[in-house]
């Protein structure tokens, strides 16, 4: 571990409040609840849920933006919980998949996982189903071409995506009845 | 990662005193490249200064005809904006074809043109590379260099610019505003934003430590509201290009009246297609030209035993999206 540069010079300190490197308190918004954690700045958004707060459900399958397995929800967006730093989401609303049942009733897209059979070995699937989530309300799941390119960012190895596909089908035209 | 500390910043002043007083410090926008490579001991600021909460995200008209695009607008609301889609077809499309969904939100157009190469021996904090390391070498050139860049090429460096969008910008001839530590504003001329890597490839921008990109200004470009994106890839989506082009185009009687062409994919910067343009402006608007005009483009190409192909490959793409928009269907 390197030593760590000079801190930031006095004005600027005044003017900015410099937090870390060592592990710091911070509240984080999740699934409607405040949590508090103390955590270095370094640690991601992905590490925080997974190692501080027992939020297991986003997986970490690059940790490097590339696959898609920790998609969560930051306010209103779905996002890459690796490449964002927790501290950023201070002030923000994170959901992840565990937030999205309501009074124990599976949100819609679950349900509809299942029932499609949309997954095999299921690590990809919290990402999954947290992106098609957010690919409905963005509007972007008008046919099946479309639901490709816009689920691009959600790999999964064991090529379920036909299945995918029909879950988020059945639960787009679930809403439009 | 090494360990950093972290500060959020309310407005611009402050995020640039901060940064410009440190050379360890260094803005943090979406992270999308940033938290990567700080992750692989790539970049390593001690000190990272948050400009997300920044009153930057705004897409505004200008009275000239310009758009001007806050520097932290996202990837995705830049995509969707109306005036963008209507005036600037290649942009929207350019954004819509790069990355994935869950990046284009968190990424912001700021970041975007600072985003670093994609080159497997800049990005291996083990490997010699002059950009990560002046001096230390170029293993890309006599090893993997398939997708490295054809065009803008040094003895000291190969790699491609990764963006897409950069190369709508650049046929557009954007302008990209900073701001500096004494609250000075700039504005910098599209092709002087991207530097070619000649003896210094670690030196990819003109800016001082600590400048801040606040906003990039898209001029009124009447001819590129027919225009497009076409991006060529290994893969059909999430994924960069090998070859891409930004083109617009507007005819009278057959004849070519404007143009605009911009290459990505093959160039170490994005690459305004100058020659190409020269060549077209008053041509007959036929495959010939078409042909030729890419030939002109590519002639000065470098390219590697591995890369060669992207050579007749970037010349069979420009043809292709001259010849969609000469044949009337521009999106």
């Amino acid at each position: 571990m390197s030593a760590q540069g000079p801190a930031l010079g006095e004005r600027q300190r005044a003017a900015i409040e410099e937090r870390g490197p060592g592990p710091v308190g911070v509240t984080l918004s999740v699934n409607g609840e405040e949590r508090s954690l103390e955590i270095e700045p370094r640690v991601s958004l992905l590490d925080a849920l997974r190692e501080h707060l027992e939020l297991t459900g986003a997986k970490k399958g690059c940790d490097q933006g590339t696959c898609g397995a920790c998609t969560v929800r930051v306010d209103d967006r779905r996002v890459l919980a690796c490449l964002t730093l927790a501290m950023t989401c201070e002030g923000r609303e994170v959901t992840t998949v565990e937030g999205l049942a309501e009074h124990g009733e599976l949100h819609a897209m679950q349900r509809a996982f299942i029932a499609e059979d949309a997954f095999q070995c299921g690590y990809c699937t919290p990402g999954q189903i947290m992106s098609a989530v957010a690919l409905l309300e963005e509007g972007h799941a008008g046919d099946d071409a479309e639901i490709k390119e816009w689920m691009s960012g959600n790999l999964c190895r064991c090529a379920a995506y036909p299945h995918i596909r029909a879950a988020i089908r059945s639960v787009r035209d679930g809403q439009r009845r | 990662m090494r360990p950093i500390t972290y500060a959020r910043a309310a407005d611009a002043a402050t995020a640039i005193a901060a940064v410009s007083a440190d050379p360890g410090s260094a803005f943090l926008a979406g992270g999308t490249t940033e938290v990567d490579l700080l992750r692989q001991n790539v970049l390593t600021p001690r000190h990272l200064i948050d400009i997300n909460d920044l009153p930057l995200n705004s897409i505004e008209p200008q009275p000239d005809g310009a758009l001007r695009i806050g520097a932290l607008a996202r990837m995705s609301d830049v995509a969707a904006d109306p005036l963008v889609r209507e005036r600037y077809p290649m942009i929207a499309q350019a954004l819509e074809l790069g990355a994935s969904a869950q990046l284009r939100h968190m990424a912001s157009m700021g970041g975007n043109m600072m985003q670093r190469v994609r080159c497997s021996y800049f990005r291996d904090a083990e490997s010699p590379c002059n950009k990560r390391e002046p001096g230390t070498g170029c293993p890309a050139i006599e090893g993997v260099s398939r997708g490295h860049a054809v065009l803008g090429v040094s003895e000291h460096c190969v790699a491609t610019h990764p963006s897409d969008v950069a190369v709508a910008l650049a046929a557009l001839q954007a302008r990209v505003h900073t701001q500096g530590p004494g609250e000075e504003t700039h504005a910098y001329a599209f092709d002087d934003f991207f530097l070619l890597p000649g003896s210094t490839p670690d030196r990819e921008h003109p800016l001082a430590h600590g400048e801040l990109i606040t906003a990039i200004e898209v001029p009124a470009v009447p001819v590129a509201r027919r225009s497009l994106y076409l991006k060529v890839r290994d893969r059909e989506s999430y994924e960069f290009a090998l070859v891409s082009v930004a083109a617009a185009l507007s005819l009278v009687d057959g004849t070519i009246a404007d143009v605009r062409l911009a290459l990505g994919g093959v160039a170490t910067r994005p690459w305004r297609a100058m020659h190409a343009e020269d060549f077209l402006i008053g041509a007959v608007a036929q495959r010939a030209n078409f042909e030729q005009a890419a030939r002109v483009e590519l002639s000065t190409a470098r390219p590697t035993p591995m890369n060669a192909f992207k050579v007749e490959l970037a010349q069979r793409a420009m043809v292709r999206a001259l010849e969609t928009l000469a044949n009337g269907s521009p999106a």
